[in-house]
Parts: structure tokens; sequence; C-alpha cells
């Protein structure tokens, strides 16, 4: 689509949004998003349905690791209502699954084809694929697909030694590296050295919607649509186009509602394509819905990590260099991240802290589990435990306290911007904007934090096992390179705001709508907001790593300005004024000097601007605007995490008794969504803390694979939590001064609780791995 | 997770469900449903048959009948847990019932269907033993009785033969004075307890009369701590007399796991009859 009537289409950089809450932007205003959700209108995967559709059933492979000899289908093709069953040789035409984020090279043996072939690597994987006239009749006939697989014994344990995964093929594809400054020089002329070893479970997000995908083929039109899209649109759009060899403008991807993203949702999986090409093969609609036992094993995992970490400090404390190995836990395939966790992990880990010299070696490790991927927070939840930890034992080992360790170590607003000789996602990592030590002073007050050391004396006084931890993080967010925004306003003065943004049930349209609103001088409920659809929009780069808010709100800020310039100019020679004397307030163009008047809805201007319109005689017609954000690098925000714990010496179990998050976004666009980004976040940083666990059994079966076994926090479990949204520090690197909101209540949950555990059980270093089990706890009372 | 193939029936009579039961093969009976749909849709569980008892109202309901509460089998669990009588007078039923699952689970789940599933680590199984319930049996040869103490025969395994099915159940009301708590642990509010206690005391002249002590989870099937009840028997009621009963636990071979290792349970069985005992006591009217 052109821009109406532009002169200047690649814009300069538009001015910055005045700091401080506006009109609508920094307003608690409810969300657009809620009517149908409250009302159960809402329009989730499995909502989804078409005349005549199949179901598809997954078969996955019950052994964690063997050779697939052959698969007997007979039975199942011969039971009334089965229209297909599949195994590798007949999708032995399609490629296996790309990478969409990797530029880490010798990685493409390891990719999962979409029903395996040959050997199959975790138990979970898919092995054939039935298509039945209902979902019932789908999985009885699922039960009749009889594979023959030769046991082989599995790969469970990262650490270990490399060895054959495959023929001719590593368990260590490998391995990421960082490094600068002089780390040798340092440990040699360090004062002191902590060395730890500490792991982080294999834990993910487990989405209340499961996956769903849900493919038609019309014919009609040479269209493909897929339905219960999330996340990434676009690139999944173009990969599924590409992969069974069709223009992407003849396939299309559709989000609905989606249950929770977190990462794992949305990235190409297996089942994806295989709707789609069921779709066009047996020319019906084909409907797959994830049931949850095959979300346990099927959708990414993720966390799961050792590292063995050095720290050399001088006589303050004052870090000289850390020297990190660490082994990445992957599973059975790298998947569409590639090695990006491994990076994130290697290129975040120094966190918030001055760092003269660093050295990190990722051992990227296959094993026989589910493929991991990224999880809120990949690669930082794991990265502060093990910093923070590192903080913790310096602080042991010279005596000092432990908020004094870590401010003696802060980078300082002086320092801003503060630039790394590292990258990470193929970025520089230069830390924008911040001022840690004033957020640590704000969180510390709030939180009471002189006070309760003596409360928690006098409570051991009295025998309580209590105790409290701190974690501070560095978060990344913003990732570019681009998004764009198209903003129209019709006639009644109502907006279509259309991006290539997803929602993954964050507030996206909110956020968005707010944006344009306040640019524009309209209601932000008078906003449509289109995203995660490519029929709408050329180009997207959908909903992850805390970007929306970043790029999209930048470009829809952008879009917004130019419109809002474009209406005050039709309007001044409707109204002959001058554009300078305009402006726009409650959607109504007004004259600056009498802001209460209005003289001429925007609809009116738009009317006077539509394609009948002599006014538009030469010109592209429409009150409408396409803008780009674009970005070279990440903004950074950044954040504090406070715990009070009390231990029951009976059973170890650990009862986190309050909580804070601070986290400086910037901007808060709304203030209410970033509390409900920090607390779901902190919610399941608590799961990875103390409870959620994919456990496995040394043959390489998965012992968590129902909500009976896998356990995700529930009400009663969370504590009392204390938000602080702080907007101390507006990034340079956007027109809005935003950074992204969605990861840092997770990122230090870890880290705090297991500083307080520790300090609850009065040894430092106690804690060496997440998730803290009582029983853990337990033998730690009683040695 | 979609159930294999199976034929409904909606019994309208506890006489009509006996006729079914009796007479399908491979029947199953569907009380609340909070275990079996799950084992269902799971297909762990492949039933021809599935006798619904929903429909029966006189399988329901709650009624003070001399000394006796007598509960029918499909009584809900909040119902139970919400009534007067179980409130005033066995507080340690409702004190198990309020860790049952959560209140929208106790909504549907029944009384006799969490007794039949026999959960090891199901609190209303170890409290009906805890309390000495007597349990009521109608089949084809007509009704019986039976303690619950003879009830689970092993894991997951009920005294009920094919074609019998648990019709209620009756707690005596306590008539002399005690006190008694039911405890457990769990990783979260609303799991099956790891390991769960339940005890009671008799106060005879300031000292400990009687003492009964249960404990779920640590195996198959509830165990009676019957060292420690002996031990308690005549002593006084302080730590010392509760620290040596939880030692008892020592003995104990409990279940072993990947999840949960014997080591643990023991300890945990230790922790939680101490902390029973001493409740229990603090509740008993020793006046």
């Amino acid at each position: 689509m052109s821009a109406a009537g532009e002169k200047d289409y690649q814009a300069s950089p538009s001015p910055r949004l005045a700091p401080g809450a506006g009109r609508v932007v920094g307003q608690r205003v409810t969300r657009l998003e809620d009517a149908p959700l409250v009302r159960g209108d809402g329009m989730f995967a499995a909502d989804v349905s078409f005349p005549r559709q199949l179901a598809m059933r997954v078969v996955r492979s019950p052994i964690a690791h063997g050779r697939l000899l052959s698969i007997d289908t007979a039975a199942a093709r011969a039971l009334p209502g089965v229209h297909a069953v599949w195994t590798a040789a007949d999708v032995a035409d399609i490629p296996p699954i790309p990478f969409r984020a990797t530029k880490v090279r010798g990685l493409e043996p390891y990719c999962q084809p979409i029903l395996a072939a040959g050997r199959v690597r975790y138990a979970g994987e898919p092995l054939a694929v039935v298509f039945a006239d209902d979902a019932y009749l789908a999985e009885d006939a699922a039960d009749l697909v009889v594979p023959d697989i030769e046991e082989l014994p599995p790969v469970l344990d990262a650490t270990a030694e490399p060895a054959e995964f495959l023929p001719g093929h590593s368990t260590e594809p490998t391995v990421v590296r960082k490094e600068y400054g002089d780390v040798a020089a340092a440990f040699r002329d360090a004062h002191a050295i902590v060395e730890l070893a500490l792991s982080v479970g294999r834990h993910s997000g487990v989405p209340l919607e499961t996956r769903g995908a849900i493919a038609r083929y019309d014919a009609s039109r040479d269209l493909l649509e897929l339905h219960g899209a999330a996340k990434k649109q676009h690139w999944n759009r173009d990969e599924i186009a590409r992969l069974l060899g069709r223009p992407p403008a003849g396939v299309h991807l559709f989000e609905g509602h989606v249950g929770g993203g977190f990462g794992v949702r949305g990235e190409l999986y297996p089942e994806d394509l295989l709707v789609c090409l069921a779709a066009l093969r047996l020319r019906r609609p084909v409907k797959w819905i994830e049931d949850r036992r095959e979300h346990m094993v099927a959708t990414n995992h993720s966390r799961q990590q050792h590292h063995r970490i050095r720290a050399a400090v001088d006589g303050q404390g004052r870090l000289l260099a850390i020297d990190d190995v660490f082994f990445h836990d992957q599973g059975g395939y790298v998947r569409t991240h590639g090695a990006r966790v491994v990076d994130l992990a290697a290129g975040m880990l120094p966190g918030p802290y001055r760092l003269p010299a660093y050295r990190v070696a990722g051992h990227f490790r296959l094993t026989n589990k589910t493929p991991a991927a990224t999880y809120r927070a990949p690669g930082r939840f794991e990265t502060t435990f093990v910093r923070e930890r590192v903080m913790d034992a310096i602080a042991a080992r010279l005596g000092l306290d432990r908020v004094e360790v870590r401010r003696r170590n802060l980078v300082t607003p002086a320092e801003m911007p503060h630039a790394r000789p590292l990258d990470t996602l193929g970025t520089a990592v230069v830390l924008d904007s911040g001022d840690y030590p004033g957020l640590l002073d704000t969180a510390l007050d709030r939180f009471g934090w002189t006070a309760l050391q003596a409360d928690l004396a006098r409570r051991r006084g009295a025998g309580e096992c209590v105790g409290a931890g701190i974690g501070f993080f560095v978060e990344k967010s913003g990732l570019g390179p681009s998004d764009g925004v198209r903003i129209a306003v019709d006639k009644t003065g109502g907006v279509e705001l259309i991006s290539g943004a997803a929602s993954v049930g964050q507030g996206v349209e909110t956020v968005l709508a707010q944006i344009c609103a306040e640019a524009l001088g309209i209601d932000y409920r008078r906003v449509r907001v289109v995203r995660g659809r490519t029929d709408r929009i050329e180009f997207g780069n959908g909903a992850h790593a805390s970007r929306v808010t970043v790029m999209s709100g930048s470009a829809t800020y952008r879009a917004a300005l130019a419109v809002r310039a474009m209406a005050l100019e039709t309007a001044a020679g409707l109204l002959q004024a001058a554009a300078s004397e305009l402006s726009i307030v409650d959607g109504h163009v007004v004259r600056l000097a009498d802001p209460g008047a209005p003289l001429m809805p925007l609809g009116e201007v738009a009317r006077h601007m539509g394609p009948d319109s002599a006014l538009m005689v030469g010109r592209t017609p429409g009150l409408s605007a396409e803008r780009w954000f674009h970005s070279a690098h990440m903004t950074y925000p950044y954040g504090v995490h406070l715990a009070v714990v009390r231990i029951d010496r009976g059973t170890g179990e650990v009862r986190v008794e309050r909580y804070l998050v601070a986290n400086d976004i910037g901007r808060a666009i709304n203030p209410m969504l970033v509390e409900g980004q920090l607390a779901g976040g902190f919610v399941q940083g608590l799961g990875g803390a103390l409870f959620e666990e994919f456990r496995y059994d040394e043959t390489g079966q998965p012992l968590s694979t129902t909500f009976a076994d896998y356990l995700i926090p529930t009400l009663a479990e969370v504590p009392p939590l204390d938000l602080i949204v702080s907007e101390q520090a507006p990034s340079p690197l956007n027109p809005l001064g935003v950074k992204g909101a969605g990861e840092g209540g997770t990122n230090g949950v870890g880290a705090a609780i297991a500083s307080a555990v520790d300090d609850a059980l009065r040894r430092p270093g106690a804690v060496v791995s997440l998730p803290i089990l009582p029983r853990t706890v337990h033998a730690l009372l009683r040695t | 997770m979609k159930p294999p193939v199976f034929e409904y029936h909606r019994p309208a009579s506890l006489t009509e469900a006996v006729d079914m039961l009796g007479g399908l093969e491979n029947a199953r009976l569907l009380a609340g449903g909070q275990s079996l749909m799950p084992m269902l849709a799971m297909r762990f569980a492949f039933p021809d048959h599935l006798i619904d008892l929903n429909r029966i109202p006189a399988l329901a309901g709650i009624a003070e009948d001399g000394g006796t509460l007598r509960v029918g089998a499909m009584t809900r669990q909040r119902d139970l847990l919400d009534h007067p009588v179980v409130r005033a007078r066995l507080p340690m039923l409702a004190e198990a019932l309020e860790q049952v699952g959560h209140r929208q689970t106790r909504n549907r789940g029944t009384v006799g269907g969490s007794l039949c599933h026999l959960d090891p680590a199901a609190e209303l199984v170890a409290v009906a033993t805890a309390l000495d319930a007597e349990l009521e049996i109608a089949g084809p040869r007509g009704a019986r009785t039976l303690p619950m103490a003879a009830f689970p025969l092993g894991f997951m395994t009920p005294a009920l033969e094919p074609d019998e099915l648990l019709t209620g159940l009756r707690f005596a009301l306590p008539a002399l004075p005690q006190g008694a708590c039911f405890t457990e642990f769990a990783r979260r509010h609303g799991d099956y307890a790891i390991v769960s206690a339940a005890a009671i005391l008799w106060p005879r002249d300031g000292r400990i009369g009687r003492a009964s002590i249960t404990l779920g989870g640590v195996g198959p099937v509830p165990v009676r701590l019957e060292a420690a009840e002996a031990a308690l028997a005549g002593q006084r009621a302080d730590a010392e007399s509760f620290a040596a009963a939880a030692a008892c636990c020592g003995a104990l071979d409990p279940m072993d796991d990947a999840q949960v290792p014997a080591w643990y349970r023991r300890r945990l069985a230790a922790t939680l009859v101490r902390r029973a005992l001493t409740t229990a006591w603090e509740r008993a009217d020793v006046r």
C-alpha cells in the first residue's frame, strides 16, 4: 500500500514523546481485548473449525533413542473413518524444519524432520500421523499404529564427554565462545577467586492453551490457510511456503486469541507443516489440537544448563574477571532457535556489573530428550541465577554485605551508555541507559530491607528458619531489525491500525491503540488493531523477545504522527487556517488557541481525503500512513528482585513470604499491563525456582507428563507481591523511551530465592541447583 | 486424550445399577468422575461399559442416625465438608476434606468415589481409616458391611467383588472427649499428599488414655502406627512422648520412587506424626 499524500516516506527521526504520563499513554486504561474474552466469545485454536475437517493425531515415539526399523500402519488404515496414515516415507519430499535465529554453522544435521526417519531421538517424537473423521477415531487409529524400534542407549547427561550422537555427528555440534580482556592476568592477580558449580533444571513455558493448527486449502483461489498461528506469522508463512513449494502470497497465517506464548508457542513445529501438507493433499481442512500430555513432551522445553563458573575479585570485592564454562542440554534436535539460548546466556551473563575481563564457553549438547528453545527470559533466568550466586559467594568469601558487593560492582549512571566488547543475537551489547544503584536503593527502601534484617534476626532467635535474598538483573528487549505499522482513518473517524506484530495475550492491541491515540489526539477505543495476519500486511517480526512495544510501538507512534500531520494540513486548507495553529483533540480538529471548541471531526477530514474528493486529484487518496521503525541495537531494562522465605524445618518446604520486583522499563505505556506482565512473569519464575521440572528416568522416559507431576504454582503458592514499575531511565534508542516489560518478572526469581534460602539456612552457597526441592533443603538442614 | 469407545448407562435406582453391574462385562462405575474421567482420557482405563451413578438420588445424602453419621457414597465431598454435624462432631474429617483437591473438584468428587479409587495418598482413605468408618456394600447377594481397615486389599484394590458397589459409610460420632488432627505434606495446595497423618488422642486424668495414629502415603494402603499408639497409652502428653512416638516412623518401610525417596517419606512421616499429636492434644478437652 502506498502512503497517502506523503512527502517524506523515509521520514527523519520522529520527535520523542514528551516524558511523563500523557492523556492516554501512561494511563491504566482497560484492555480492548477483554470484552470477547470475558464473555466467552474468544477464538482460540480449538474454537476454529471448518466444514468437512479431518482430525489429525500424531503417533509419538514411546522410546527415547532407537533405530526405527518399521512402522505397521495396516490396522490403523483399515479402521473405518480413517482417511490416511503417513510415516516418514510419505513426507520424504518435505525438508526438515529450518533455523530462524542462529548464525552458528554446522547445526543442519540436527534439524528435526516432520516425521522421524531412521532414528528416534526423544520420547514423544512424531513417528506417524493419522487423519480421521474425528479426534476420537484418530486416537483409536493412532493406538493401532505399531512402530518397531530397536532401542539404543540414551544420552541423558549434557555434561558428559562429547560422544557420537548420530553416525558421524557429535553430541556437541558447537561451542559458543565469547571473550574480552585479559582473563588469565585477572585470575593471576586476583585477591580471591570464587568457584561454583551450578545447575538449572529443565522447565518451560506451559501455556493454558496448548498448541493447535488448523489448515485448509481453498482450491478456488489456490490459497492455503493456517489458523492457530502465534508469535512469528510472517517467518512461518515464508518457510511453510518454501518447504511446500508454494509462493508466499499463496499461504496465509491467522492468529486468533492465544492462551499464552512464553516463547514456546508459535515457533514452526512439525505439526504445523503436517496439517498444511495434509490440507493440500487430502483436499479437506485438517485440525490438530495438541493435548496436554503431548504438550509436555512435544513443545519446546527450556532452561537446563550446568555452569562451572569462576570469578576473580580484588580485595574490595570488585570483579576483575569471570570465566564460565557451561553445558546446555538441548534435547534431541535443534529447532528454529538454533543455538540462540546459549548465545544469549553467554552474552547476558555479566548483567549489571562492571566486568573488565570475561571468558565464556557454552557447550551446546544434544541429548535424548524433548528439544529445547526459548522460554521467557531465555538465557537470563539461568545466568542471573548463576551470576548472583557468584555475587553472594564473593560477599561470603570477603566477609562483605551482599548488597554492598553488588553496589560496588554496578555500572553507574555516569558510565551509561555502557558498551561491552561483547555481542549477543548478532548485536553489540550496549547497556543503553540506567540508574542501577538508584533502583537498588529504591527497591531496598520500599522492601524495608534494613528493618527486615533486624526482624529476621529476631525471628531466628525465636527458632524460625527465615531469610532474605536479592537478585539484580539486566534484561534485553526491542530486538530489531524492523517493524511497520499502517494507520488509516475512515470517514466515521474510526482508525484501523495494521501491524506486523503478534499477540500472545499480553495486550498488544491496547498498547498500540494507546500510542496511536496519544499521537493522533483520539479516543484509544476508536482504534481497531489488526495483528497476527499475513494477509493484511506483507512483513512483520511478530511478538517475542519483549519487542512489540519497542518496535511496533515506535512504528505506531511515527505512523500516527504522520497521519496527524496530514490531517492538519488538509484541515488547514478547509478551515483557512495555518496547520501550525491547529491541533486534534478528542477526534476533532481544534484551534490551539481554543482547544475546547471542536471545528471539524477527524472523519470529516478523512472524507475530504477520500478517492472521490477533488482535493485528492493527482494525489494518492486516504488519511493514512505507513511508517517503519528500525533498530540496530537492543534496549536493556533492568531491575531488582527481593525475597523473604521461611523454611519448614520438619519438611524442608520453602515458603516465599513476600516478594518485590522492581523493574525499570523507561516508560510504561499502560502501568496496569506492565504490572500484569511482572506478576505473571514472577509466578513462572517461582515455578522454575521451587516447583517445575521436566524429569526423566534413566531410560529417557519423561516423568513429568501431567500437571500432577509437573508442578505449576497455584494461587496458594504465590506470596504477596509488591511491584515497582520504574521509569527513571528512558531508552534513547526509540521515540517513546520504552524498554520491554515482558521478562523482568521472571528473570531474577531463581537468583533471589536461592539467596534467601541460603540466608535462612545461614549457609552461603548452600543452594547449587534449581528447582530447590523440599527434600534437598531437608537434607541440608540435617548436615 | 480422547476416551476409547464405551457404552454409557444411566441407572435410575440402586437395584438397576446392581443389575447392570452384574450383567455387563468389563463395566466401570462413574461417580464424580474426578479420577475416572482423566483415566479414560489418558486411556489408562478401557471399560466397555460405563455405569453413571449420578442419577440415583438415594445414593447421596448425609443423615445423623443415633450415634453415627451415615454418608451416602455419592455424597459430594463439598457437601460433607460443609455439613454442620461434620464441622461440630467430626472436625478431623472436615480438616481432611479441606485438603482434598480444590473446591472445584470437591464440588463434583464424591466420598465413595475417592474411597473406591483408593489412591494410597488420598486424604479420604486415610481419614476414614483413622475414624474406623464402617462401609456399606451392595451386590446381587444382598448388602453387607465392612470395617474400613479391611477395605483396602492392596495398591488401589478395594475389597469389592466385581458385581458389588459401595453405597455408603458410617462414622461413629465420638462419645468420649478427644482431640484429633489431620495434617499432610504436599508440594502444592490441593495435590495428593506425599504423606498424611491423622492422630486422635483420648485424654484420661490429664494424660493420654488412648492414641490412634494413621499414616497415608507411606505404603500402598494406610497404616496404623501401632507401636506408637501402644507407647503413648498412659503417657504424659508432652514433646518428649510425641517425639518418641514420631521416632517409631523410623521403622516404616515406605514407598520409594524417583520423585520421593523412601528416606524423605520416613522423615515427613515423623514430622507429621509429631505435629498431628501436638495439635490433637491442644484440641483435646482435658478439663
